[in-house]
């Protein structure tokens, strides 16, 4: 087995082949839910924007996919200078 | 009414400016009226290839901005009579391009042209999206290799998405252009193999373009192969290819891969 064991580790093409069939499997699923996060991020941002003024940059929506589990993390800083709510400043 | 084909591929240096060359000369040579067009806006290399580089006084910016009428614009090849270039511009600005503007070029061209091509630029943003926008068919244009057929797929998944055929419903035909293949290696297993692709990225495949020096040399030349060399191996794959694209019906010869013994006892078994 030694002679096929070394032609089998000469080639390379298969472990591509095979990496990428498991990533694009992956990628397409992705792809059918249009960008998840970016709908997030504007929905939350509006919400957001009823209440208090908040910049753009201050709000981080990612979502961290795993196996069974995905974990969305959302991190909104509120700068003190603009934190007074529209209600109270108007 | 004309046919849009938008060559493209996500990954760059694949060889998408070679092939709307090549492709594009191929259709003409049969007589059929064809133009070409370079979506690269800042990048334009189209007319390099096609060897008019001194020739370009107008470009498709210009054309849109109304600064110049479509047939100031098109330059006409010296060696195929039918054949078209509509340069891009240099010019830095990513939004000069519109949406309409494209449409209204591609509407005039689409009315007087067989065949329209559209040269579009490496990525997936805007630029590549105006470029596959009106697009009847697609030429993807993949090499045997991780990354670009990983970019393939995404650019497919656009076309089925972004495309104007695809938000109404209607289909795109997609083809798959493999390009710079080389039998040795991929008979060696140091390459994805043809069936690999069409597995992962299931298009029907269009056609194989051998690795070979006569396409840089044509290049270097600025004449697409397919008029400069029309019977070395690389050439006629293109001719052939072109002629599928056209409908006809030409079985795909897969490149001679040499084979050992012992590379036949283990085949694609050694996976």
């Amino acid at each position: 087995m030694n002679l096929l064991d070394m032609f089998k580790r000469r080639s390379s093409a298969p472990v591509a082949r095979e990496r990428l069939q498991v990533l694009l499997a992956y990628e397409r699923r992705n792809r059918s839910q249009p960008d998840l996060v970016s709908i997030l991020r504007e929905e939350i941002m509006a919400v957001i924007a009823k209440h208090v003024q908040i910049d753009q940059d201050y709000l981080q929506v990612s979502m961290d996919r795993g196996e069974t589990m995905s974990t969305l993390e959302i991190d909104i800083q509120i700068p003190n200078k603009s934190a007074v709510p529209l209600a109270m400043a108007g | 009414m004309g046919k849009v084909v938008v060559v493209t591929s996500g990954k760059g240096g694949v060889g998408k400016t070679t092939s709307t060359a090549a492709l594009g000369a191929a259709v003409a040579k049969t007589g059929k009226k064809v133009a070409l067009v370079d979506f690269d806006v800042g990048l334009r290399n189209l007319d390099l290839i096609m060897g008019a580089e001194r020739r370009v006084v107008f470009d498709l910016v210009n054309v849109i901005q109304g600064q110049a009428k479509l047939s100031q614009a098109l330059i006409r090849d010296k060696r195929v009579e039918t054949l078209f270039l509509l340069p891009a511009s240099q010019t830095r600005d990513k939004d000069a391009l519109t949406e309409e503007g494209v449409g209204e070029v591609i509407d005039k061209l689409r009315s007087v042209f067989d065949y329209v091509f559209c040269d579009s630029p490496a990525g997936i943003e805007r630029g590549a999206q105006l470029a596959m926008r009106f697009a009847d068919e697609a030429v993807i244009v993949t090499n045997p290799e991780v990354s670009s057929v990983r970019d393939s797929d995404r650019i497919i998944g656009l076309l089925d998405a972004r495309t104007l055929r695809a938000e109404q419903g209607e289909q795109i035909a997609k083809h798959v252009l493999v390009t710079r293949y080389d039998a040795a290696r991929a008979s060696r297993g140091e390459m994805l193999s043809i069936d690999d692709v069409l597995e992962i990225l299931s298009v029907p495949l269009l056609g194989i373009i051998p690795e070979s020096q006569d396409v840089l040399r044509a290049s270097n030349l600025g004449s697409p192969v397919t008029l400069s060399e029309p019977l070395n191996s690389a050439a006629k794959a293109y001719i052939d290819a072109a002629r599928r694209l056209e409908g006809e019906e030409l079985p795909v010869i897969v490149p001679f891969e040499r084979k050992g013994f012992l590379d036949r006892l283990l085949g694609r078994r050694a996976a």
